[in-house]
């Protein structure tokens, strides 16, 4: 299945949102293009905004029509918060559904 | 972002459309096509939608159901009736109250909410009527179906359903910031984003917004703050709210409203709580005819998840198709704000004295080039009037319509056969008299139907056809508009007036009295003749307030009426109120203006005849009687000082007799009269002898002659009206500001003209008997 040699690693740090979106985009797109399966850390987003959460799906749906696994790790309290308030938890790896959750809380 | 503006451009598109449903209501009664039920559909859809975007819900769920009934009909499986036309009618009407609430911001009284229940429960019955005996299928469906349109759905939180506009990041808006802000008044009890329209990255704009949201919110705030949560994003969001408890129409509504590509919708409000799967079943099912009917019941297909429902396929085309009939009639036309036309005109007025001032400069300056100049500038300024005019120029075709409808309606409570019948309905004239003009000639038509035309019976033995015939027509004569409102009934009985005349006290038994004197009885005010007072008229409260209305608007109105022939009730309107072409004359040192419209001709009066006339108030014309007016006695003017006395006419009167038959005939031009009123030494010298002149006018068929100094020409005249202390003066109808600074009185034509026809009438055996012996 995956091949741990080509996981890349994507780390996003600070702000996740509209002002940075574009940038990520591009950030993304590259690592996809290169690799079979990313990890993206959010461990650093300080702020995740509507921009960043649609990003987030947008970038599922790239991996998955490359078919190619891009997941999301390492939630900060910021991200977890958001995807709690649209429930998307599920959707984009919340820490039930990637089990790699180093942040405790922000579960109600 | 102004939510007023965008409000009042619904109300008045509301009403429009409206006015298109019931015409095309009224037309579908004779002649059913199409196209005319597409109409009709389409103004109900249309104002459907709209109203959503303001959150008028009350608006939103009543419109449903009868476009839901429309529909029926549109798709041949409901025939037109008379019945279904007259309820469409009242829904029409609904609707207008319903507007007309929105309008002045008030919230629908209970009387209201009862008259949409009624409406609604008889539209209900149009919409089971065409369903047979229901299949196994739907009979588990249908208690759910009942209890859910009766009463609200179960779950007692807000449901709100967001979509957002690409441009809404853009704009420096968050959609998460508005849940956010949602959850600092009340709780998101469920939420659903709605991400099916995200693209896979690659093609993903990152700075569109692709988001929407169904939530289930429980709040105890009112609507309005909510409401107010997404103010920002009004502009640039489809926000609908539907409190708890709402009909599962208004949730029908909602996955019908958002035709959204291929969301699963109802199944979203389930997810989110709002519905329980019964009544999303209820409510999609509700929609289609289950049966036989070739389109298998939505709620059964969408519960299977095959999201694509062709009715939603259909609202999504059919919203296309309108937009882009919309824009086609639109792009030829511009709404314009009434006030700020009316500044123009005023400007206009203004543009127009100072043009004539400046021709005046020209002539006394006498420069050939400045002169032509000012000519050429004072001729723009005549078309810019004109054209500007035209601007607030309307045809009175719409108003005319409007009374199809009344003429049914009363025509169905009387019982009677009555048909109505336009003409000059391209007859153009000024949209503030349009207005007004609505109310009295409602009246008026009333009166003709309920008093005019007689029962089939009377007319079939009066050798007419059983139906009656209310005519409307309009035309333009002499400077005014005339409306006729006429009727092929019974005609007004003489007698029957005189007689109530009488018993009133209004004349006196055995006084001489002319038909039309008679007539103008009836706009007395409590008068009525009518034994029987009927629901819609008789009360004899009305006409005078006809005649009231139509002479506040500087008009007439007249009856011309034959015994079991018909009654035809002429009312005469200025064309405008505002500018008028005008004839300047003078009375010693004072000015007047004489709508120039009016005047038939002018005349010098001579030695012999002011000599004739002399003690008398009429003179021959060409072997016509005519009663004259002497302005300086009307107006008591004083003589001035350096114009000869008036007795010196006898001493000078051989002079006065030769220079007569060179001046007679040539009315002073503009420029020579102008010429005269500024120089008063050239006028003394051309003029040595004090003439008078008469002009005649004619004002509705009837003339009579002013008798005045001089004549100055033709001026374009802006009519100001005269302040509070002088409203109601006699004679004077406005007044008007000369190219030189100086006030001229506009004559109240019609007024002058009735005063001394009045002083004729009186007298018209002695009249007769005096043009006789001349």
């Amino acid at each position: 299945m995956s091949h741990p040699a080509t996981v890349t690693r994507v780390a996003i740090a600070g702000e996740f949102s509209i002002f940075t979106a574009a940038a990520v985009r591009d950030q993304l797109l590259a690592a996809l293009g290169g690799a079979a399966e990313v990890e993206v850390d959010l461990a650093q987003v300080t702020e995740l905004d509507s921009a960043g959460v649609q990003l987030m799906l947008a970038a599922k749906r790239e991996a998955a029509a490359q078919d190619k696994v891009l997941r999301f790790t390492a939630h900060s309290a910021a991200v977890l918060d958001t995807l709690e308030l649209c429930d998307l938890s599920a959707h984009c790896g919340g820490p039930a559904a990637t089990g790699a959750a180093d942040t405790a809380g922000a579960t109600p | 972002m102004n939510l007023d503006d965008a409000l009042h451009t619904f109300i008045v598109e509301a009403r429009d459309l409206l006015e298109e449903m019931e015409d095309a209501l009224l037309r579908i009664e004779q002649a059913p096509d199409a196209d005319t039920i597409n109409a009709i559909f389409r103004a109900a859809h249309t104002i459907k939608g709209s109203a959503g975007l303001f959150g008028l819900d009350h608006v939103v769920a009543f419109t449903h159901v009868a476009e839901s009934v429309l529909d029926l009909v549109r798709s041949d499986k409901l025939p037109i009736t008379a019945e279904l036309v007259a309820t469409f009618l009242g829904v029409c009407d609904h609707l207008g109250v319903l507007v007309d609430h929105v309008a002045a911001g008030t919230a629908p009284d209970d009387a209201t909410h009862r008259a949409s229940d009624e409406l609604v429960n008889k539209l209900r019955g149009h919409l089971g009527e065409p369903l047979p005996a229901k299949p196994a299928t739907a009979a588990a469906v249908q208690p759910a179906l009942s209890a859910a349109t009766s009463g609200g759905v179960e779950t007692d939180h807000w449901h709100l359903s967001l979509r957002f506009g690409a441009a809404v990041l853009r704009n420096g808006m968050d959609p998460l910031a508005f849940l956010r802000y949602l959850t600092t008044f009340g709780r998101i009890e469920r939420i659903v984003t709605l991400a099916d329209a995200v693209p896979r990255l690659s093609e993903l704009d990152a700075e569109a917004c692709y988001l929407g949201f169904e939530v289930g919110y429980h709040t105890d705030v009112d609507k309005a703050t909510i409401e107010g949560a997404f103010e920002f994003v009004r502009d640039d969001a489809h926000i609908s709210i539907l409190p708890p408890h709402s009909k599962i129409a208004a949730y029908q509504r909602l996955i019908e409203d958002l035709p959204h590509e291929e969301l699963p919708l109802g199944e979203i409000l389930v997810r989110c709580g709002s519905l329980t799967k019964s009544e999303l079943a209820a409510a999609l099912s509700h929609q289609s005819a289950p049966g036989e009917s070739p389109i298998r019941p939505i709620g059964e297909i969408l519960v299977e998840r095959k999201a694509v429902r062709p009715q939603v396929v259909e609202a999504a085309l059919d919203k296309q198709k309108q937009v882009k009939e919309h824009k086609r009639t639109e792009s030829g036309l511009i709404r314009v704000n009434a006030e700020k036309l009316d500044e123009h005109i005023n400007l206009i007025g203004e543009l127009i004295i100072a043009s004539a001032s400046a021709r005046l400069v020209a002539q006394r300056v006498g420069m050939p080039a400045l002169l032509e100049a000012a000519a050429r500038l004072s001729r723009l300024v005549e078309e810019v009037r004109d054209s500007a005019l035209t601007l607030r120029m309307v045809q009175i075709g719409a108003t005319f319509n409007r009374f199809q409808r009344v003429v049914r309606d009363v025509s169905a409570a009387l019982g009677k056969d009555i048909r109505l019948e336009i003409s000059g309905a391209e007859t153009d004239l000024d949209k503030t008299v349009v207005e007004k003009i609505g109310d009295p000639l409602t009246h008026l038509v009333r009166n003709s139907m309920d008093h005019g035309i007689e029962s089939a019976e009377i007319r079939l033995a009066c050798g007419k056809p059983a139906h009656g015939t209310v005519r409307l027509n309009a035309y333009h004569d002499s400077g005014s508009i005339v409306i006729e409102v006429a009727d092929d009934g019974g005609g007004l009985c003489r007698e029957r007036i005189l007689k109530k005349a009488i018993e009133r006290g209004l004349i006196k038994a055995g006084q001489q009295i002319s038909d039309q004197e008679i007539h103008e009885l009836v706009f007395e005010p409590g008068f009525s003749t009518v034994e029987q007072v009927s629901d819609l008229s008789g009360r004899g409260v009305g006409m005078d307030v006809v005649k009231r209305n139509i002479t506040a608007l500087r008009g007439t109105v007249e009856i011309d009426s034959v015994e079991g022939v018909g009654t035809t009730m002429r009312i005469r309107l200025p064309l405008t109120l505002a500018i008028i072409d005008g004839f300047l004359v003078a009375v010693n040192a004072a000015t007047f203006v004489v709508p120039l419209d009016m005047v038939v001709e002018c005349m010098e009066l001579s030695a012999q005849e002011t000599e004739a006339a002399h003690g008398r108030d009429h003179l021959n014309l060409r072997g016509e009687v005519l009663p004259f007016i002497r302005l300086q006695q009307l107006f008591d003017i004083p003589e001035v000082p350096d114009v000869i006395d008036p007795e010196a006419d006898g001493a000078f009167a051989d002079d006065n007799t030769q220079s007569r038959y060179e001046s007679s005939s040539a009315i002073l031009t503009a420029e020579g009269a102008a010429a005269l009123a500024r120089d008063p030494e050239l006028a003394f010298l051309l003029q040595p002898v004090k003439r008078e002149n008469i002009v005649v006018v004619q004002y509705s068929g009837r003339r009579a002659g002013l008798v005045v100094d001089s004549l100055m020409g033709e001026f374009q005249t802006v009519i100001r009206p005269l302040g509070v202390v002088f409203n109601g003066l006699d004679g004077i109808s406005g007044f008007t500001i000369l190219g030189n600074g100086n006030v001229a009185l506009i004559l109240d034509v019609p007024g002058l003209v009735r005063r001394v026809a009045g002083r004729e009438g009186r007298r018209t055996a002695k009249a007769t008997a005096y043009a006789l012996t001349e």
